[in-house]
């Protein structure tokens, strides 16, 4: 299976994810984001990090970036593509998935574990996940997720919330919102569900000596979907 | 402008140092030329109060590659790995701005490190606010951590340990040290020693503005009521642009183009041009107007002095250049070829085709001021006498309460919860333990590092003070399972000018020394941070210590939390009762004098061997050193972290319970180990003469001490984590 990281100048978990994919086996390409092409590719993921140093608007300049037509293009065409992060914030900015990122409700960047509760199986990602609850780790000061009304009743329509932070048990509440996210959701899809935006990093919980080892059930599950 | 003696003044150099600079140029300078004298003599770049009393720490070591002197130390961690590491204070500018103040520190700290061809795999941080009713200290300490998390955080690199404290002696002189790690290839290190004659000297990185001049002249002088005056001598920093100049670097480093290259950090062009010069014994010729510039009409003075952040210059092989350019082009940074190396031995300025300076190298380097201060011996205080009576009056659940919501032992989650600790995906100890671990990536090694101060007990007896950081260092890499390799060291004090804030620097550097030498734990770099002081008020004596330590084969890396229930706890090393100086007798006693607990170097080295034999033997399940607040404190942390309670008793020996519980004698630790392999692990610590004993027995939820005396794990987390987000809230 092959797989592309995009690197865009401040990108700062490219390596990471590039490592994430490797060992759960994809074949991945680092790709320049001023290049014109996609290599030929099952699944792109844009990174996270700083793209443009989150200057004007986090994920706005990367988003005009070269190779985003290509990514465009691609996603048109079905292609699967995942934004973590930064990657989800150029998501929205590209207008590939619905909404705005704020800034984090309580205005500080924040750095840990979280539930998330996964709210529709009937997709490449997380069809076939045994489990209706992960933990991965969040690192961020812009994840405040943020649609307007009748955006939301599009998303809740077409089933289009990926995540949602819970706690360990999957209680949905607001003590469980780290980012203030409306409906504390942190991951959407679009309307086909080839196109996956989330905050959480799967790529820091890949090895049980890291933060957890739920990172691993969600990249060992995609390589077999994608498969 | 006609330079005379009063303008030296101004520019921060004394009137003898003035009559020096005109004696060895046997000429006035002209204005630019003593902008480059008052930025290269003036303390923070010379260290001319320091330097003879530094020469004097221990400094070689079978696994030091390179010591004090380039732009950070060395280590070699085996298998052609090698660990670059320094901290460095800024603290001036963090008071007057302390966002910015805070983040250049984090950038410059990770420049030294990449300067030399490594890329940064951790960084740590030891902040210290004044007290926390105090006007000022909320807002600091907000803008100081808003400041790290900004720049490390979009750098991409994780913060992975720090120390924060509250005194009031901080009130006007908060401090900022920031330190970086970085990883490298043992043949793929990088030095700022030119060499070769008509080399190219190239600038690259961000345009060079107004900003900063003078920011080390800043740092060279105290404060007083006019200090808001001195905002613009803030520099400001950009982490994008750094995180490009990052990559870039070590890019153009992948080959073979470099021959020297040198971070522009304090002092700016002024210091990294002549720094380069020395050290190749060569001469630099600068054209000014080929530096980019951000604003106009900018002067060679101003350009010289600045101190606009992420910039550097390279001296390139001859006929490299189209190359350099090309990988700075991809990465959008500026590029220009300023000028050569010369056999002059001078650094010449040129500019709009004028020489505007000429001064020999070895003037401005060799021919520094160096100055023998006077300083104040001091005295180990008295020992204080607390009688029983005194003791029994108090309960220890309620001590114990006090003491775990205290700000200087308290939770600083709310600190570190703002700092990216898992980017690069090799965290694997987190803050909030005795030392932070990232793995050497691709390998089975990890690199752990700590940073620790005790203020307190330096300025209660400087001597034992030194020793006692140096100490707890080494203590908190062994409760990792890390072997303790070498140290680098702040040291930040008030005005060498005062007898007595020049004798504490003497004689922590000599309690350093000692115990650095003893412990076979060199210390490869480090800086000085003198006049932390506002008017007259010095802060107390704080040296922070960066200790960093290789565990071989991470997965044996131990952890702090309680594992299981029904192991047992034992205590290495012995408790005596000394309780001076110790947050119990500070705040809860009231009694602020005495001296510092002993250092005992001979049992710290024993006590800490043994335990890492012990770790090594696997019989080690969770370790933790013992030191601010005492057994309670220490068993406290690890019943929270591993949500299991403990059974305590204590020993029936002569000291007072109270004095047992919260007394802060040195080289101990708390172990635990399986019931089984106490017979063993027993053996194991007589026959290396270790002081131990049993201490308790791992359970479910409670803490029980004594039989008596009933603490929930709920509870103690409660007091434990609260203070500081309450406070910040």
């Amino acid at each position: 299976m092959k797989s592309s990281v995009i690197t865009f100048p401040g990108s700062n978990c490219d390596r990471d994810m590039d490592v994430a994919l490797k060992k759960f086996g994809f074949n991945n390409k680092m790709v320049w984001h001023d290049d014109n092409e996609l290599p030929k590719s099952d699944l792109v993921v844009l990174p996270g990090g700083f793209s443009y140093g989150d200057y004007l608007r986090c994920g706005s300049m990367a988003s005009k970036s070269r190779i985003m037509q290509s990514v465009i293009d691609f996603a048109k065409s079905g292609g699967l593509i995942m934004g973590i992060c930064n990657g989800f914030q150029i998501l929205v900015e590209t207008g590939l998935v619905p909404g705005v990122l704020l800034r984090n409700k309580y205005l500080e960047f924040i750095c840990k574990n979280v539930f998330v509760k996964l709210d529709n199986k009937e997709n490449a990602y997380f069809k076939n996940i045994n489990k209706d609850i992960l933990e991965f780790h969040i690192a961020h000061n812009e994840g405040n997720y943020f649609c307007t009304k009748d955006q939301l009743k599009e998303i809740e329509d077409n089933n289009q919330i990926a995540i949602y932070y819970c706690n360990s048990e999957g209680k949905i509440q607001d003590q469980y919102n780290p980012n203030g996210s409306i409906k504390n959701i942190a991951g959407i899809f679009n309307k086909k569900k080839n196109v996956l935006g989330m905050m959480p990093h799967p790529e820091r919980m890949i090895d049980q000596s890291l933060s957890g080892e739920d990172g691993s059930i969600f990249f060992k599950n995609l390589i077999n979907n994608i498969k | 402008m006609i330079v005379n003696e009063q303008i030296a003044i101004e520019h921060g150099l004394k009137s003898e140092e003035y009559k020096k600079i005109c004696q060895l140029l046997k000429r006035t300078p002209n204005i630019t030329e003593l902008g480059i004298f008052s930025a290269m003599w003036n303390e923070h770049c010379s260290y001319k109060s320091s330097r003879l009393h530094l020469k004097k720490l221990p400094t070689k070591g079978k696994k030091v590659i390179q010591g004090p002197g380039e732009n950070a130390g060395i280590i070699d961690i085996e298998d052609n790995d090698a660990i670059v590491f320094k901290i460095e204070s800024h603290n001036h500018p963090s008071f007057i701005e302390p966002y910015q103040g805070a983040a250049t520190g984090v950038g410059g700290i990770m420049r030294d490190v990449f300067t030399m061809g490594a890329r940064p795999i951790a960084n740590l941080n030891s902040i210290h606010f004044g007290s926390p009713q105090h006007k000022k200290t909320k807002n600091l300490l907000r803008g100081v951590v808003h400041g790290i998390g900004g720049y490390g955080n979009c750098m991409g690199v994780p913060t992975i340990a720090g120390q924060t404290s509250f005194d009031s002696s901080y009130n006007g002189n908060i401090l900022v040290n920031a330190m970086t790690l970085g990883l490298v290839k043992k043949n793929k290190i990088f030095y700022s020693k030119a060499a070769g004659l008509n080399k190219p000297v190239i600038y690259v990185g961000s345009k060079t503005g107004r900003d900063g001049i003078h920011g080390a002249s800043m740092a060279s002088a105290s404060f007083d009521e006019k200090i808001e005056e001195k905002k613009p001598t803030v520099q400001v920093g950009d982490p994008f642009t750094e995180k490009l100049l990052l990559e870039a670097c070590l890019e153009l480093m992948a080959g073979d183009s470099i021959i020297a290259i040198q971070d522009m950090g304090a002092a700016g062009l002024t210091s990294s041009s002549i720094e380069m010069a020395s050290k190749g014994n060569l001469g630099i010729e600068i054209d000014l107007n080929k530096v980019p510039c951000r604003e106009t009409k900018m002067t060679p003075y101003e350009i010289m002095l600045s101190e606009s952040q992420e910039r550097m210059l390279i001296v390139l092989e001859n006929g490299k250049e189209e190359i350099a350019k090309k990988i700075f082009d991809k990465w959008n940074l500026d590029f220009a070829v300023i000028g050569k190396t010369t056999n002059s031995k001078n650094i010449e300025l040129f500019f709009n085709q004028e020489q505007v300076a000429k001064i020999p190298v070895n003037i401005l380097v060799e021919n520094s001021p160096m100055y023998d201060r006077k300083w104040k011996k001091s005295k180990l205080p008295k020992k204080n006498k607390i009688k029983n009576e005194v003791l029994n009056k108090f309960k220890i659940k309620d001590v114990l309460k006090k003491i775990l919501s205290n700000q200087n032992i308290c939770s600083k989650e709310w600190i570190w919860q703002q700092y990216d600790h898992t980017v690069m995906g090799d965290t694997i100890q987190k803050p909030g333990g005795d030392s932070g671990v990232v793995r050497v990536h691709g390998t089975n090694k990890a690199v752990a590092a700590s940073v620790d101060s005790s203020a307190v007990y330096c300025w209660a007896h400087p001597l034992t003070g030194g020793k006692q950081v140096v100490a707890e260092s080494w203590r908190n890499l062994i409760s990792v399972g890390a072997t303790p390799i070498a140290i680098t060291n702040c040291l930040n004090f008030g005005s060498p000018e005062k007898e007595e804030n020049m004798g504490e620097f003497v004689e922590c550097v000599q309690g350093i020394g000692e115990a650095s030498k003893y412990l076979n734990f060199p210390v490869v770099s480090g800086n000085v941070s003198f006049y932390n002081q506002t008017k007259e008020v010095g802060i107390k004596p704080t040296p922070s210590i960066g200790g960093v330590g290789l565990i071989k084969d991470y997965t044996k890396m131990i952890s702090m939390d309680l594992k299981e229930v029904d192991n047992l706890v034992l205590i290495i090393g012995k408790t005596e009762g000394h309780i001076d100086q110790s947050l119990f007798a500070r705040t809860i006693l009231d009694e602020k004098n005495g001296p510092p607990p002993e250092v005992n170097l001979f049992n710290e080295k024993n006590n800490g061997e043994s335990i890492l034999n012990l770790i090594d033997k696997g019989y080690v399940k969770s370790a933790h050193d013992i030191s601010l607040g005492g057994l309670l404190v220490a068993i406290s942390k690890m019943c929270i972290k591993g949500n299991k309670g403990i059974k305590i008793s204590k020993p029936k020996s002569l000291i007072n319970e109270i004095e047992y519980f919260f007394a802060e004698d040195q080289g101990r630790y708390l172990i635990e180990i399986n019931k089984e392999d106490l017979k063993e692990v027993t053996k194991i610590l007589d026959k290396n003469s270790v002081h131990h004993e049993e201490f308790g027995i791992i359970s479910k939820n409670d803490m029980i001490i004594n039989e008596k005396t009933k603490l929930t794990i709920d509870e103690l987390k409660s007091y434990y984590t609260n203070w500081l987000s309450k406070y910040m809230s």
